[in-house]
């Protein structure tokens, strides 16, 4: 059985007399200890997604539609509000990308760890577990950093705090939500080494959300590439790389210039990005695909495994 | 001839060391930075957060003003221009801006926010002259005509990018300074408006100083690049050169730490310890040196090293770069 299995799921936002689907029938599963990317441009509907697996979207605004969110084969989705509070940074633990605004910037870092673990291992609640964590995220000299407040310290030491707490209830899934988008690229080497390390160390699962491609390579087992609220690409993260077979997968990775490429004008996917309540309908992409026909703007494709472990969603996708 | 030359170039701002403190501390945000711009050409400005891009390129575009140095733009300086001089050569250099929304008056039409650059300069003759003309910007940017007529808000974040584009434009600079133009766009996007630069500077031989956070696309868009650590810089030379064999360990580990999307590049990634240094307490010496995996000390943490040409056309502020 997998960790977790998103399963269809549907969430829709209530804007007025609107429904607006954010979540249109996405389905991800992760196995223990497995990193999968979920990758996409901003407004695709990747946190919603993320935030759906401890149901840490607000409803209202939010509904649940359809679909399931199995966590160890039991549905988040109907759990009580007790069941919600152990799983929510028990079982699975979220970093954000603005480790500042999950701070709280009038209590010192040291206290804030023992609060988590006061929540999730009450046993282990002590200074000397607080130090282990922080020692294991990589914090130099963390018995003199305990006694910090988080505005006394860098955005990447901030983060390396953000997942000491993440880590204090000893999660089976870290949820890491652009972790490294607000950081230098020299910190944020070295923060996903820490977590390619913690995870090698911990066995955990990681979902990683990016919308970077490049970090995909370092970092994934597995990647779902979502547009305009559905996931369009579903493959082993080298496969896709090597071989992207959704037509929105090939021209992101022809858009943007590679380092020590060629220096060829780019290759621009025209038009926008759809706004949610702005889909359009048939494909999603349709308006801005090169390789559209004129059943594309009819008929909306559905995700179908074209080869063993790849799952497109495209009318013409074909099996190699 | 140089289009722009800068020479010794610092700006310092005064910051209040405590509270109640009347001694003042310095952050040096651009110290002592050389480098030209030749006509039509781009030269790439990158670096971390803080070592001193956007007040290098704003201190260039005259809105910020310099504590020491030289600008020549043409050969005139104008570091020390203002008033109805400066205004004259303001229109050979203009700046665009990473968050065009906030760089564009929201309750302005887009003509008017054109036709504001064409009048300031008086460009046009006639009522008919300045509408023809930015029908013809408009179009020149990639967008409809008819867009004169609406809001900045009603425009996605590229085509707010075409606008600010546009704009500049307006008073056919020779010069711009393009401050980290596509980062707040969609990736897919993008593309579309490098493409937009790259044929803008073919048609009018407009010259760039492209400052941006992503490598690839520097080295994409840019004939040389410049990296700037803490205020200084401590490599300038021909984009491929600087991509495929930096000289300086700070670019070697920049450039090692981009993760690249190809899965079978065998490159090694360099993981720096600790944090960028804030520029009001930059290290003695080498300003590098306590991240460096190549310092030897003591004479890293003693002695500054000047940037140096090491080879034909590539300069690095290295003691022992080859
Ligand atoms: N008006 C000012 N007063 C005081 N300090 C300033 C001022 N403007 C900039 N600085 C400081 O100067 C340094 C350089 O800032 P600058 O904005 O040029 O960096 P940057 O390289 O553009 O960074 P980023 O990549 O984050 O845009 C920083 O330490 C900044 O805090
Ligand atoms: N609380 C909310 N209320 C209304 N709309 C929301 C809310 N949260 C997200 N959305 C919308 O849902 C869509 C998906 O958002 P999100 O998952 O945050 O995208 P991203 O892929 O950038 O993480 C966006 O159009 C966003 O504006
Ligand atoms: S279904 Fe049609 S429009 Fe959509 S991705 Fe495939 S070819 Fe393109
Ligand atoms: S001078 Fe020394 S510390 Fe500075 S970059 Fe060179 S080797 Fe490193
Ligand atoms: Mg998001
Ligand atoms: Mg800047």
């Amino acid at each position: 059985m997998p960790l977790l299995e998103i399963k269809n799921l549907k969430l829709d936002f209530i804007a007025g007399d609107r429904n607006l689907r954010a979540v249109d029938d996405v389905s991800i599963t992760i196995n223990a200890g497995e990193t999968v990317c979920l990758v996409g441009e901003s407004g695709c509907g990747k946190s919603v997604t993320a935030l759906s697996i401890a149901r840490l979207v607000p409803r209202p605004p939010a509904n649940y539609v359809g679909g399931e969110i199995l966590l160890n084969g039991r549905d988040v989705l109907k759990m009580t509000k007790s069941e919600l509070q152990a799983i929510r940074g028990g079982m699975v633990s979220y970093i954000f990308q603005d480790p500042s605004a999950s701070l709280n910037p009038v209590f010192r870092v040291g206290s804030q760890i023992k609060e988590s673990l006061k929540l999730h291992r009450p046993e282990k609640a002590t200074d000397a577990e607080v130090i282990r964590l922080l020692k294991l995220v990589g914090i130099p000299a963390p018995e003199s950093r305990i006694k910090d407040y988080p505005h006394q310290m860098s955005g990447g030491m901030q983060q390396r705090v953000m997942i000491a707490m993440a880590l204090a209830s000893e999660p089976k899934l870290l949820v890491a939500d652009e972790p490294t988008t607000a950081l230098d690229v020299t910190i944020q080497a070295q923060i996903l080494d820490l977590l390619l390390d913690l995870k090698k160390r911990l066995g955990m699962s990681i979902l990683l959300i990016t919308h970077n491609l490049g970090i995909v390579g370092d970092m994934a087992d597995r990647v779902a590439v979502m547009y305009a609220g559905q996931v369009v690409e579903l493959a082993p993260a080298l496969e896709l790389l090597r071989r992207p077979l959704h037509p929105y997968t090939k021209a992101l990775m022809n858009s943007v210039p590679k380092l020590s490429g060629n220096m060829q004008r780019l290759q621009a996917i025209p038009g926008n990005v759809p706004s949610l309540g702005n889909f359009p309908s048939g494909c999603r992409f349709y308006p801005r695909c090169p390789s559209a026909q004129p059943e594309c703007a009819k008929t909306m494709p559905q995700l179908v495994e074209v080869e063993p472990k790849r799952w497109v969603r495209c009318l013409y996708a074909k099996p190699l | 001839m140089n289009l722009l030359e800068v020479k010794n170039l610092k700006v310092h701002f005064p910051v209040k060391h405590g509270l109640f403190s009347r001694v003042k501390a310095h952050v040096k945000a651009v110290d002592d930075v050389s480098f030209t711009i030749r006509p039509g050409e781009t030269l790439g400005l990158v670096g971390e957060s803080g070592c001193g891009k956007t007040t290098l390129g704003r201190a260039i575009v005259k809105l910020v003003e310099p504590t020491a140095g030289s600008i020549l733009f043409e050969g005139e300086d104008i570091a020390r221009l203002s008033g109805s001089e400066l205004r004259v050569r303001r229109r050979k250099f203009q700046m665009i801006f990473q968050d065009p929304y906030g760089s564009l008056n929201p309750r302005m039409t887009v003509g008017q926010i054109i036709g504001e650059a064409i009048d300031i300069h008086h460009l046009a003759e006639s009522t008919s002259a300045r509408q023809k003309r930015i029908v013809e910007l408009l179009k020149a940017v990639g967008l409809d005509p008819i867009h004169a007529q609406r809001y900045p808000h009603e425009f996605s974040g590229g085509q707010r990018q075409r606008i600010g584009i546009a704009r500049a434009l307006a008073v056919e600079p020779q010069l711009i300074v393009c401050d980290e133009p596509v980062s707040a766009l969609d990736v897919s996007v993008q593309a579309q408006i490098i493409n937009l630069l790259q044929d803008l500077q073919q048609q009018r031989g407009i010259a760039y100083l492209f400052i941006a956070h992503d490598l690839a696309v520097v080295e994409h868009i840019s004939q040389r690049v410049m990296v700037m650590y803490l205020g200084k810089v401590v490599e300038l030379a021909e984009a491929k050169a600087i991509i495929s064999a930096p000289k300086h360990p700070y670019t070697q580990a920049l450039i090692s730490a981009v993760p690249v999307v190809d899965p079978d590049s065998k490159r090694k990634r360099i993981v720096l310890p600790g944090d960028v240094p804030s520029p009001m307490h930059p290290p003695a010496g080498c300003p590098f040196h306590p991240r460096c995996p190549m310092a030897q000390l003591p004479r890293c943490e003693a002695e500054s090293p000047a940037l140096r040409e090491v080879m034909p056309g590539h300069w690095a502020a290295c003691h022992f770069a080859k």
